[in-house]
């Protein structure tokens, strides 16, 4: 017998292994939520399957009497559209002031303190100050969501710029390149698949942010749904929702690694020899 | 013509006397070696020919005028490890050299131009014996062929100099013995000027027509920083005087065990 630690599952191991603690939950969580309807058959704290399917089917296949939308995914749409902006502002602001300041001592000595004390604000302490500088609508979600994250993101890609070994650096400058050239065919490449992963690290925090911002104002998204329906305690819905951010979530991290390893198949390539 | 001459030369860092005091002639073509004890100055040498590291005092010159301040194109190296760009395959590595000279805003070519380019890189690597491996990244690559790699990369634009920073340290030994061949052959036909840091002493002299051996002339035992290493043997070597230079090849094996001991 081998000592435990050497002991690795198969493939079937693996899967099942992987499984077994979802189907454990569901079958703790579906055991006691039958007990407790068996006592009062009103009980909402912990909704039957049959109500969760009736309270899906009713958000996401019918629509609204009032508006006429199907809420789930207009809830969804919104949501994402405040999320993929504002991650994508964040991305964007933190490559290029990230690969600055990691390159360009000059840049560094001007922007770096200011970046780490601005990363040190806590981004729902001044939400009440977005609110009132862009106004309630789309835009106050949105910068909430970029100043969260952005500080993160900058000082995460200046780190990997200034990690790059000292020598990919210094042969570019014999082979002729500016500081410019330098940027955009060294650095920029170097640091985009780096740049994916601290996007993915950070995606937890983006949808930290834009539930938080959707619960305080909202007319619609997942967050406010949530928060709506809390007075109703309304945990059919609840529950589903909280499923549904994780499954999305889930699948963004999913195709931000593809996009990596599809994109830059030799960034894959050198973290597999290093590591 | 592309000689290099210094005078008085001193570096030191604070306290720390690493350089004192060097004066050197050195010719174009020469395939200069530089050997020595580590932590006695080589390398701090190498990154003053290279840009990155500044004398203290004295006169660093080539062609008659002060070397650059910074890495430039006249200048190429290769490094042990880290000299090609991961993220990009072996043509490209090559190609880039050429592609930032004619294309100063974007550093890519399209089109003709880029044919061009690659004509000329596939031509030098099929020359360092890289011709199969065009469209591999370097992570494919063994460590000889980087090397094969960042050695091209280099010669794309034909520098004055060519700078190699213990370039086959890090290499099994039979292929050592064939990058040996690759480098002279390479030396042979461009007449560049080659300066190469060694921990093998035999390549030092193998390889080298002016041999440069680094040492610390005078010792303090209680401030070891107070003085620096300096150029102790300035000897022209090469093939044609093979014995003589086995007779100081034993001597100077000697005294380095001497002192190791």
């Amino acid at each position: 017998m081998k000592r435990l630690i050497n002991q690795r599952p198969g493939t079937l191991g693996k899967c099942i292994l992987g499984i077994l603690p979802f189907v454990l939950i569901g079958m703790v969580y579906f055991y006691f939520s039958s007990e407790r309807l068996a006592i009062n058959p009103n009980d909402k704290l912990m909704p039957s399957m049959q109500s969760f399917i009736d309270a899906v089917s009713y958000l996401a296949f019918e629509p609204n009497k009032r508006t006429g939308d199907y809420v789930l995914w207009a809830d969804t749409a919104a949501s994402l559209q405040r999320l993929g902006l504002g991650v994508g502002i964040s991305a964007l602001t933190g490559l290029i002031i990230g690969i600055l300041v990691g390159i360009i001592p000059l840049v560094r000595a001007g922007i770096a303190p200011v970046i780490t004390i601005i990363s040190l604000v806590p981004p729902l302490a001044i939400l009440p100050i977005l609110f009132i500088i862009f106004g309630l609508g789309e835009l106050s979600k949105v910068m909430l969501i970029v100043l969260g994250i952005t500080p993160f993101l900058i000082r995460d890609v200046q780190l990997r710029v200034m990690a790059l070994p000292h020598e990919i650096i210094i042969k570019a400058q014999t082979l002729g390149a500016n500081s410019w050239q330098l940027i955009l065919r060294v650095v920029l490449p170097q640091v985009l698949p780096k740049l994916i992963d601290a996007v993915r690290l950070s995606l937890g925090s983006a949808w930290l942010f834009l539930i938080a911002a959707e619960a305080i104002s909202a007319t619609e998204g997942l967050g406010y749904r949530i928060f709506l329906v809390r007075r109703y305690m309304s945990m059919d819905i609840i529950l589903p929702y909280v499923v549904w951010i994780t499954l999305l979530a889930f699948l963004m991290d999913y195709l931000l690694r593809r996009l990596s390893k599809g994109v830059f198949p030799w960034h894959s390539a050198e973290q597999g020899e290093s590591k | 013509m592309n000689d290099i001459k210094i005078k008085n030369l001193w570096k030191e860092y604070g306290d720390n006397i690493v350089l004192e005091n060097i004066n050197l002639d050195v010719k174009a073509g020469e395939f200069v070696t530089l050997v020595g004890a580590s932590g006695c100055g080589k390398t701090t040498f190498l990154k003053m020919l290279l840009g990155t590291e500044q004398p203290t005092r004295g006169e660093l010159l080539l062609n008659g005028k002060p070397i650059a301040n910074e890495p430039g194109a006249d200048r190429g190296i290769v490094f042990q490890k880290y000299s090609v760009f991961s993220h990009l395959n072996v043509v490209e590595n090559v190609m880039l050299g050429e592609e930032l000279k004619k294309s100063r805003l974007l550093g890519r070519c399209f089109g003709k131009k880029r044919q061009a380019i690659r004509e000329r890189a596939v031509a030098l690597l099929e020359k360092v014996g890289l011709g199969h491996a065009l469209t591999k990244y370097p992570s494919e690559l063994s460590g000889g062929m980087q090397q094969r790699l960042a050695i091209a990369q280099a010669l794309i634009k034909q520098p004055q100099i060519l700078l190699l920073d213990e370039p086959f340290g890090a290499l099994d030994p039979g292929i050592r013995t064939d990058m040996h061949e690759l480098i002279l052959d390479i030396w042979r036909e461009t007449h560049i000027t080659i300066f190469m840091i060694t921990h093998d002493l035999s390549e030092g002299f193998s390889l080298g027509t002016q041999l440069l051996v680094f040492d610390k002339q005078r010792h303090d035992p209680d401030q070891p920083n107070r003085y620096g290493a300096s150029i102790t043997y300035d000897i022209p070597v090469g093939r044609s005087k093979k014995q003589a230079n086995n007779d100081f090849q034993d001597t100077l094996m000697t005294q380095q065990a001497i002192h190791n001991d």
